[in-house]
């Protein structure tokens, strides 16, 4: 069942430019300003900026929820929205995980994670199960497809709202935040278990949060978002090597980098403090 | 604090291999509950009984025939044919007025929520009807209808109707987004994300219009 860990060739992403206000015509909000990003085919990008900052405006855009005021963002060359066509199509090849997670509560986990395959009709309901069960138990979450999500941790829930994107084959996953409102040691658990993900599949992922060791501990590149209006403030490498494991957090390499960041990112969390400003969704 | 402790008690022992009576009368709250229910009956009695036996009568509750009148009184009704008919009548209007309104109201409430121009079309109007009480309607029902028995359940099924168009319409606007979201960036085209989505996600709503309907069709039915 293993796939080889390929060189990806696909989920290029690069943000142009891009603005956004909300409600232009009143309050005219600025949410992201003039912000460039481009991440390369299967990299694990990090977004990291203080809570309400614009970073979720940067990925509803891409995603297809929210439009963008100006600018342009395109997916392997292709545009998903720009001048004249301000909102992008929602799409199976980016798939977002939400903050707090959104299985759908009435399915079990294997039914959830067969719902793309089933809707877009490219499996039969049978087949989309079988490859459904298979691929939440290569995940380690085999024995529970045929539980509730209501009946899980929300860790295992989560884990299982990572499989059911990955089972559309996306170009891009979409991680608004999923592991914020969880405890540490949960957390850690999670990290790890993405990681395995990541290193077997090399899925471009668009990583939001406002940890910055999270942020060093997962991705490759860091892009560090100054407080709203959102704008690129620094940009860190992360060249630890993978596979990684949770020794890498009292390395020597990881100190370094989190002492090389912490300051940019404490900057812009006091000014977002101290503005007071309501979040943005 | 005892009653917290109650509450947090998992609510699921169907594994037991204990019949459903069984585990019902080992229960406290059925004992609590029958307990109530035996002391109500007797401070009744005694309350419509003060006069009679303290010669004093009790405000309210002295006014009211006490219940083991009430009883015996019942007991002489229940053996004639033509209660039973009334019941069965009863409960033919009311079930008719409500599965027609479970029928009609469920796909109308679905629809207001889904489609805007059928919403901005048709929910001014039915916000002009809902008002009317399910009796006032009584005189056009018997207008409207051939037959009294017709009457009867049109205005049982307006009972519920309403009640449940709203109850429908609410639970499919209140669907958390995220589903929706996730749905369609799956793939999910407008049919899949009604029958997959909206229409499971509303269901919780669907149960509770449901019981509220039940409830008003019963007091209607009675009434009319």
């Amino acid at each position: 069942m293993r796939r080889p860990p390929a060189a990806s060739t696909r989920g290029h992403i690069l943000i142009e430019d891009v603005v956004k206000v909300y409600d232009p015509a009143g309050a005219a909000v600025m949410a992201v300003d003039h912000c460039s990003i481009e991440v390369a085919p299967g990299e694990f990008c990090m977004i990291v900026g203080p809570s309400g900052c614009g970073k979720t405006t940067l990925l509803n855009a891409i995603a297809g929820f929210h439009s963008i005021t100006s600018g342009e963002i395109l997916l392997d060359g292709e545009l998903l929205c720009g001048p004249g066509k301000p909102l992008a199509e929602q799409g199976a090849d980016r798939i977002v995980v939400f903050q707090n997670g959104a299985l759908f509560p009435w399915k079990t986990l294997a039914e959830n994670v067969a719902y793309g395959p089933m809707v877009q009709r490219v499996l039969s309901k049978r087949d989309a199960l079988a490859k459904a069960q298979d691929m939440l138990t290569e995940a380690g979450l085999g024995e529970f497809g045929g539980k509730y999500p209501g009946e899980v941790s929300s860790g295992m829930a989560r884990r299982a709202e990572v499989v059911r994107a990955l089972i559309n084959n996306p170009k891009v996953l979409l991680l608004d935040e999923p592991y914020r409102a969880m405890d540490g040691l949960t957390k850690s658990i999670m990290h790890e278990a993405l990681l395995e993900v990541y290193d077997r599949t090399r899925v471009t992922i668009f990583f939001i949060t406002h940890d910055l060791e999270e942020a060093i501990f997962l991705g490759d590149r860091i892009y560090v978002l100054t407080t709203r209006p959102c704008r690129l403030k620094k940009v860190v490498d992360v060249k630890i090597r993978r596979p990684r494991n949770y020794e890498v957090l009292s390395s020597e390499q990881f100190r370094r980098l989190v002492e090389e960041t912490k300051d940019a990112v404490h900057e812009e969390a006091i000014k977002a403090f101290q503005s007071g400003e309501r979040e943005l969704a | 604090m005892a009653s917290v402790g109650e509450i947090s008690r998992p609510i699921i022992v169907a594994r037991s291999r204990r019949s459903f009576l069984v585990r019902t009368v080992g229960r406290p709250e059925f004992w609590r509950g029958l307990v109530a229910i035996v002391v109500f009956v007797c401070l009744w009695e005694l309350g419509s009984r003060s006069k009679e036996w303290f010669g004093y009568q009790l405000p309210y509750v002295g006014l009211v025939p006490p219940p083991s009148d009430v009883a015996a009184a019942w007991s002489k009704v229940l053996v004639k044919w033509g209660y039973w008919e009334s019941w069965y009548q009863s409960f033919k209007r009311v079930l008719t007025g409500f599965l027609a309104a479970q029928i009609i109201g469920i796909p109308f409430g679905l629809m207001l929520a889904v489609n805007k121009y059928f919403r901005d079309i048709f929910f001014p109007p039915f916000e002009l009807l809902r008002p009317i009480p399910p009796l006032a309607w009584v005189p056009a029902s018997l207008i409207f209808w051939p037959t009294n028995e017709m009457s009867i359940a049109f205005v049982t099924f307006l009972g519920a109707f309403f009640t449940i168009v709203i109850n429908v319409l609410g639970g499919a606007r209140t669907i958390d987004v995220r589903y929706l979201r996730a749905a369609q960036s799956m793939g999910a085209n407008n049919w899949d994300l009604f029958w997959r989505i909206i229409l499971p996600g509303t269901l919780p709503s669907i149960f509770t219009g449901a019981a509220v309907g039940m409830g008003i069709t019963w007091e209607v039915g009675v009434a009319a």
